[in-house]
């Protein structure tokens, strides 16, 4: 019974120091906040998801292409339209890169 | 020593209520040290309850009968191993397991995403909240530290329970239940902090899998458990605990489904967590079922007052469920449109939709006959016709998807090249479906169709790995490049075989009964079973009798059976079945024995055909697993790229 009460004590106490251990390590911070992301940050996350998609559907459009899943036609049909959603997704998480190669291109 | 185990359990207890309610206020008023004081009493949970269920082995190591529960479950002579199955043969243990489990996963999993702070903010006070709950059991309700003045020997163990599959089935089922928490907390964590991105299923992806394996290798442990120990030559029997397992194996299924067409489509984002809180609320349910005493089950092994609690729970988690999504409603309005009817994401709805049917047609067989005493004081069951036809209307439906779907393009697929990717598939359907009702197999429509259809998705689940490896020049690449999908291949193939056993087994079995004296023969199917003689076996806690049966086919011995019954000390009498597999036609020969007078016996065999393909499919189902869950270093890079630049 009192190795159990021993134990059962020194169990407690470590628990306690180790709940406590970010007030015991940070006394006074800086800041005690929890980062939040912007409106900036999360509309940058949605169109960094939205081009992984985009790239994803024309990986797959090809693989099903050369699997023989998707017909030459089908294929000319949907590449198009998803190289543009890519591309405008790359656009508008880069848009001063874009503008350069756009400078670049029109020779200005 | 109890008191010991009293004590981590009280301090799991406090723990874990601290992480809730300084969790809570910590992500609502954006507290970074109390959200990480929070998180932190969650990972001392685990190490306190640990503690816990330290004790708890100990006490049935060393048979200390002055712990109600060990005296309760276990006897003086039981083996090391049953007696340490005892942990999860109880009541209290098995609560006491799900608590272990549960702040083992809740702990890892926050570990792992630390770094995710304003997600993991509201993650950490939902798992803590289901801990409380169970916690809160173990220490007021239900406890298994009671103690007692020692008898001289404990009640024994149900002999059922004392089986090798006894020692994996229970903790693999409760792996998998407890594992479907993580992936709720985590989305009810994403909806509470407004963060409905994608990051909550690339972070629960594998533990949704990894739940999703152990739920359904659990369910295959017991299925041969059932099929070794009860001695009735089934494997399933839609008891209603059996059931509760299947459920939120099915919901959990839906969901692997479902999350890949928000993951590539950015679609179905309300179904997502409507999916994944019915398959948790389905595992809380199951456990109910099983621990409640509400129903009477082969699996019901305590009768207990602990069902209003979790009732409770249940509803509880329910409401909140149901409350966070309907708030968050807005943030979760998908801006893509599914483009055609004729589309793999398409086939993935409607395998939704079957699998989610089943679920729900399945639940109400269960509950209708609780229901109805409740409602009306009636005694009504439901019995194998209801969900076999369901099975059938629903089951055979899905096995057909599982084959079109890999066929069929992304987006949307034309005619012209649906017709040149089924062509062979069907062609080989057709074709097997006519030889099988040449070779007699018409006598059940569902097992014709089930042969039918497993020939057009082994076919078509064929085709994918060979074209795909034509176009990747290499088998290994092919799988390396996308292991979710090749690796749900190989899943879909041990389904396959699964659903081959099954109808094999059931649709195309033969039964027959006889009383036979030694020196007589009976035949069936085949094969002739010859009485030789009577033995008597002992065992460390029983005694028994063995009936050796010499079985032979076309005339030459092939094996020697040995079914009867085991007498043990305390617990009463156990059928013993013995059962001849036959590698030539990968069936069984199973047989039971009771002895009717003098050495004389009733003898019951049945034959079932390809049964092994089910045990098989085990095997290839956790290849399958184990292919999609291995890490993919391309994609954790490109995931890590994704939310490197993102805010925590």
């Amino acid at each position: 019974m009192t190795v159990a009460l021993v134990v059962g004590a020194a169990l407690a106490l470590c628990a306690v120091v180790f709940v406590a251990r970010p007030f015991l390590r940070e006394p006074a911070p800086a800041s005690d906040r929890l980062d939040e992301p912007g409106e900036l940050d999360r509309r940058r996350l949605e169109l960094v998801e939205e081009r992984d998609r985009a790239l994803a559907a024309l990986k797959e459009l090809e693989f099903d292409h050369r699997t023989g899943k998707v017909t030459d036609a089908d294929y000319r049909e949907q590449v198009g339209p998803l190289r543009r959603r890519a591309a405008a997704a790359l656009r508008a998480l880069e848009p001063r890169a874009e503008a350069r190669h756009e400078r670049v291109a029109s020779g200005r | 020593m109890a008191a010991l185990g009293r004590a981590a359990l009280l301090l799991s207890f406090g723990l874990v209520l601290y992480a809730v309610v300084a969790g809570s206020f910590a992500a609502w008023r954006r507290r970074r040290r109390l959200a990480l004081s929070a998180q932190n009493a969650l990972l001392a949970a685990f190490g306190t309850t640990l503690v816990a269920g330290g004790v708890l082995v100990a006490a049935l190591a060393r048979r200390d009968f002055s712990f109600v529960y060990v005296a309760g479950h276990i006897s003086r002579h039981l083996p090391l191993a049953y007696r340490l199955s005892a942990f999860w043969g109880g009541q209290e243990g098995s609560l006491l397991l799900w608590l272990t489990i549960l702040s083992g996963y809740g702990a890892l999993a926050v570990w792992l995403n630390r770094r995710n702070t304003d997600l993991i903010a509201w993650v950490v006070p939902v798992l803590a909240g289901i801990a409380s709950f169970f916690a809160f059991m173990l220490v007021f309700v239900s406890s298994p530290f009671e103690v007692q003045p020692a008898p001289a020997d404990g009640a024994g163990m149900v002999p059922s329970l004392q089986n090798p599959y006894m020692l994996a089935h229970p903790p693999m089922l409760y792996l998998g239940y407890v594992g479907l928490t993580i992936p709720f907390a985590f989305a009810m964590g994403a909806l509470l902090s407004r963060r409905t991105d994608e990051r909550w299923i690339v972070a629960t992806r594998r533990w949704t899998l990894l739940a999703w394996t152990f739920l359904g290798v659990g369910q295959l442990l017991g299925a041969h458990w059932a099929y070794v120990e009860i001695g009735w030559g089934g494997y399933y029997a839609w008891d209603p605990v059996e059931n509760a397992a299947l459920m939120p194996w099915l919901a959990s299924t839906a969901f692997l489904h479902s999350v890949m067409i928000q993951e590539k489509r950015g679609m179905l984002k309300v179904w997502n967590m409507v999916l994944v809180s019915l398959a948790f609320l389905l595992s809380v349910f199951g456990t109910f079922l099983t621990r409640s005493g509400v129903i009477n089950s082969i699996h019901s092994f305590s009768k207990s007052s602990i069902g209003g609690w979790f009732l409770g729970f249940v509803i509880g988690c329910t409401v909140f469920s149901v409350a966070v999504i309907y708030l968050r409603l807005p943030l979760l309005r998908a801006r893509t449109r599914l483009e055609s009817l004729v589309s793999r994401e398409a086939t993935f709805l409607y395998n939704n939709l079957l699998l989610v049917a089943l679920c729900l047609t399945i639940l109400w067989g269960v509950m209708y006959p609780l229901l109805s005493q409740a409602v009306r004081g009636e005694t009504r069951s439901v019995s194998k016709p209801y969900y076999d036809f369901f099975l059938h209307s629903f089951g055979l439906p899905l096995l057909l998807l599982m084959g079109i779907g890999p066929l069929v393009a992304w987006r949307r697929a034309s005619l012209r090249s649906l017709g040149k990717t089924f062509l062979v598939p069907l062609a080989a359907a057709v074709v097997v479906g006519v030889v099988l009702i040449a070779l007699g197999f018409g006598s059940s429509v569902p097992g014709l169709l089930a042969y039918t259809f497993s020939t057009f998705v082994a076919a078509s689940i064929a085709l994918e790995f060979w074209r795909g490896t034509r176009a990747t020049g290499s088998l290994v690449r092919l799988v390396g490049r996308n292991r979710r999908r090749y690796g749900g291949y190989l899943v879909h193939a041990a389904v396959l075989l699964l659903a081959i056993g099954i109808a094999g087994s059931s649709a195309y079995q033969t039964i027959r009964e006889r009383t036979l004296a030694p020196g007589q023969s009976m035949s069936l199917a085949g094969y002739t079973l010859t009485y030789r003689t009577l033995e008597g076996v002992q065992g460390a806690n029983y005694k028994g009798f063995r009936a050796l049966l010499d079985v032979s086919r076309g005339g030459s011995h092939v094996a020697t059976v040995d079914p009867g019954e085991n007498d043990y000390a305390i617990e009463g009498p156990a059928n013993e079945a013995s059962v001849y597999h036959d590698p030539r036609t990968l069936g069984d020969v199973f047989t039971i024995a009771q002895i009717v007078k003098g050495s004389s016996i009733d003898l019951k065999v049945l034959v079932k055909p390809l049964v092994n393909l089910i045990w098989a499919a085990g095997f290839l189902f956790v290849f399958g697993s184990l292919v999609a869950l291995w890490p993919d270093a391309v994609e954790q890079r490109r995931l890590a790229e994704r939310y490197a630049a993102a805010p925590a």
